[in-house]
């Protein structure tokens, strides 16, 4: 028993790839479930832009002063907010994934709101830019942002709700109201009743009963503009403030378009580095490598042929995988010939990190397993959505993505699978890995064959 | 299929020109010199037995040959793809069959007539009722004889076999034996690296000894026993262990 600890402790450190990678694979899944676990939607990085003068934030409503950053609080309490002084930073700051959105808050916010809810005009908006990179995180920004400014419109209502009540009560009841600096009696629906059942018939005009009469009409005209009045503060109350948005970066893509790229790109993904990387250690196991190598086939040709074979076989698995997901997803049909190329190349690229996989493990089973375990976090790596994770840590998920073909595959079959963004970029970052990737598988092969 | 001699004591054609040449090979491992000025030469049908203990050089010498591996010094008159090898260990698809294995090496090696060549090898190895059997499915005698068909495709005038018969029962070595007389017969050279001396004996025109890396010897197995005297006398096998020991290995 002792003796037999000792030989496979002995083996294990023997094979410094294989404890590599059984000591630094956990840690990596470990830090991705961590990230996952505490990157949680809970307060959100948000960028805003505050323009509305600090002298400006008092309002006057029914004669009412209301304090709009306090009634603004719920909307600041529910995010992170990182504070911006220009509305160029603020793009930046979502186009860099530092941020999920931005809100811009115009300068005239709280006089448009005064106006509005004095009936003056349109209630004012509120302007939220995101990046709509991803549409997951496209949904998540814009659900999260609007929900929060509609926190901060809730309270905004509760108040004006409170104001038009005392509107009504007046018109009712009768009382003096201030408008504009001026002060009105205002007659009230109860008094004119009581004076209106006390006319009767025809009034002569100078007589007490024709001032009267002029009293109801005075009302009447009031009560017309009070009601007026009304009807814009309960229309203001619906949204005293309104949400516009702005793409800063990406397109619009579909939700399903966009699960339907992920599938295909995972699908691409495990075919392609699975079997280049089992294709191409299946030659040493067979002793079959030296003796095409010797003058038969170059190395760079074998390569290229273990790359070829897995891209198409992926191909084929990834078109039928769309065209069966299409039954389901509405998917372009018309932008076939993107999905091809989006496909074919991330499956190149695919297929150039297998063989170089399949070099450095030289063994089919070790191959597979390393293709098997780098594959899933290379995965989760390209799906971190930006603003998801702190500023520094997302530049190294990006770096990191951005040195795997999973990324690039991922954006270019999102464009030919939507109407957004360019194809042109990732295909040629695409490119780029799979000549980078062969080298690499290249210079493994030097001690491909050695024992 | 030509038939084994018992033992074959003369050169093959000693007056045609060597098919096989390299001189003064040098080959090093980090700082271990795993050859040392070897040299070496075959003619047309010659039949050469590299011997020698564990490490001796055996096969980085034939891999130099094969083109495998480059040497650090030194000089191999020939190109590569002149030398049929065959490695230690079967190298073919065990998911493809004989033929298959066959007709696929004959397409790389450029055989015009691949089918033929097919054939052909079919009917040296005596492997034509298993043309459609996974090599995995094959024995080791069989397997072997595949593996040695794939490196004669294409005809090549010199043929290097790395322990040809290692792993091998005595009725399949013997087998294997007969297949590879038969192609000394009809001309081929053949430089076989083995660790049963007797096979250096019975069938090797010539021996050379390699040791440490160092060529210690290079002739007939006859005159191999006559440089160590009667100490040799007794059989081929004494006279190599004594002649290593004479030489201080």
């Amino acid at each position: 028993m002792r003796w037999l600890l000792l030989k496979d402790l002995r083996i294990l450190s023997r094979s410094p790839l294989l404890v590599a990678m059984l000591v630094i694979y956990p840690i990596v899944i470990a830090a991705l479930v961590g990230f996952a676990v505490t990157s949680g939607p809970d307060k959100p990085r948000v960028a805003v832009l505050n323009e509305v003068p600090a002298s400006a934030t008092q309002i006057s409503l029914g004669g009412e002063s209301v304090n709009v950053s306090k009634e603004a609080k719920p909307l600041f309490d529910a995010i992170h907010p990182v504070y911006v002084h220009s509305r160029q930073e603020a793009i930046d700051k979502v186009k860099s994934g530092d941020v999920l959105g931005a809100l811009i808050l115009p300068p005239d916010l709280t006089r448009r709101l005064e106006a509005a809810t004095a009936g003056g005009g349109q209630p004012p908006s509120v302007e939220v830019l995101f990046n709509a990179e991803d549409p997951a995180k496209l949904r998540f920004v814009e659900n999260t942002i609007k929900a929060r400014v509609q926190d901060a419109n809730s309270a905004l209502a509760k108040k004006f709700t409170q104001v038009a009540a005392s509107y009504i009560h007046l018109l009712a009841t009768g009382g003096r109201f201030s408008f504009f600096g001026q002060t009105f009696d205002v007659l009230g629906l109860q008094r004119a009743e009581q004076i209106l059942h006390g006319l009767g018939g025809k009034v002569p005009k100078g007589s007490a009963a024709s001032m009267q009469l002029a009293q109801v009409t005075q009302f009447a005209h009031l009560a017309r503009q009070n009601l007026g009045l009304a009807n814009s503060v309960l229309d203001a109350v619906g949204t005293p403030i309104r949400v516009d948005t702005t793409i800063v970066k990406g397109g619009k893509t579909p939700l399903g378009s966009f699960a339907a790229a992920i599938a295909a790109t995972v699908t691409l993904m495990f075919v392609t580095v699975l079997l280049a990387a089992g294709a191409l250690a299946l030659e040493r196991e067979q002793n079959a490598f030296l003796r095409v190598v010797r003058g038969l086939v170059s190395r760079t040709g074998l390569l290229a042929e273990k790359v070829a074979l897995a891209a198409l076989c992926s191909l084929v698995v990834g078109l039928l995988l769309l065209a069966g997901l299409s039954v389901f997803v509405t998917l372009p049909w018309s932008r076939f010939a993107l999905w091809v190329a989006a496909l074919g190349l991330g499956a190149l690229g695919f297929g150039a990190l297998g063989v170089a996989m399949g070099a450095l493990a030289r063994e089919v089973r070790a191959a597979s397993l390393m293709a098997f375990m780098a594959s899933l976090p290379i995965a989760v790596l390209g799906l971190v959505p930006s603003g998801a994770v702190s500023s520094w840590l997302y530049d190294v998920v990006r770096g990191v993505s951005a040195a795997f073909p999973f990324k690039p595959t991922l954006d270019a079959l999102k464009s030919a699978l939507s109407h957004s963004g360019g194809v042109a970029g990732p295909l040629l970052h695409l490119a780029i890995l799979t000549a980078v990737f062969t080298l690499l598988a290249r210079l493994a092969l030097r001690r491909f064959a050695v024992d | 299929m030509a038939q084994p001699s018992a033992t074959v004591s003369e050169p093959g054609r000693s007056d045609a020109a060597p098919v096989l040449e390299a001189r003064d090979l040098v080959k090093r491992f980090g700082d271990r010199v795993a050859l040392r000025n070897v040299s070496i030469s075959a003619r047309p049908g010659e039949l050469v037995a590299v011997i020698g203990p564990n490490g001796a050089g055996k096969t980085t010498l034939l891999s130099i040959l094969a083109g495998i591996q480059r040497p650090d010094g030194g000089e191999v008159g020939h190109v590569p793809a002149r030398i049929g090898w065959v490695p230690q260990q079967p190298s073919l698809y065990s998911k493809l069959t004989v033929a298959e294995n066959l007709r696929l090496f004959a397409r790389l090696e450029g055989c015009a007539d691949v089918a033929g060549a097919v054939d052909r090898m079919l009917d040296q190895t005596g492997l034509h009722d298993r043309a459609d059997s996974l090599a995995s499915t094959l024995s080791g005698g069989n397997r072997q004889r595949l593996n040695i068909a794939i490196g004669l495709l294409a005809e090549p005038p010199v043929l290097l076999l790395d322990e040809p018969s290692a792993a091998l029962d005595p009725r399949q070595r013997e087998r294997l034996w007969d297949f590879i007389f038969g192609l000394s017969a009809g001309g081929t050279a053949v430089v076989y690296s083995t660790h049963n001396v007797q096979e250096a004996d019975r069938y090797g025109h010539n021996v050379i000894v390699l040791a440490d890396g160092e060529r210690l010897f290079a002739g007939s197995p006859r005159e191999l026993e006559r440089a160590v005297g009667e100490a040799g006398a007794r059989d081929f096998e004494a006279a190599f262990v004594e002649f290593l020991r004479q030489r201080g290995h």
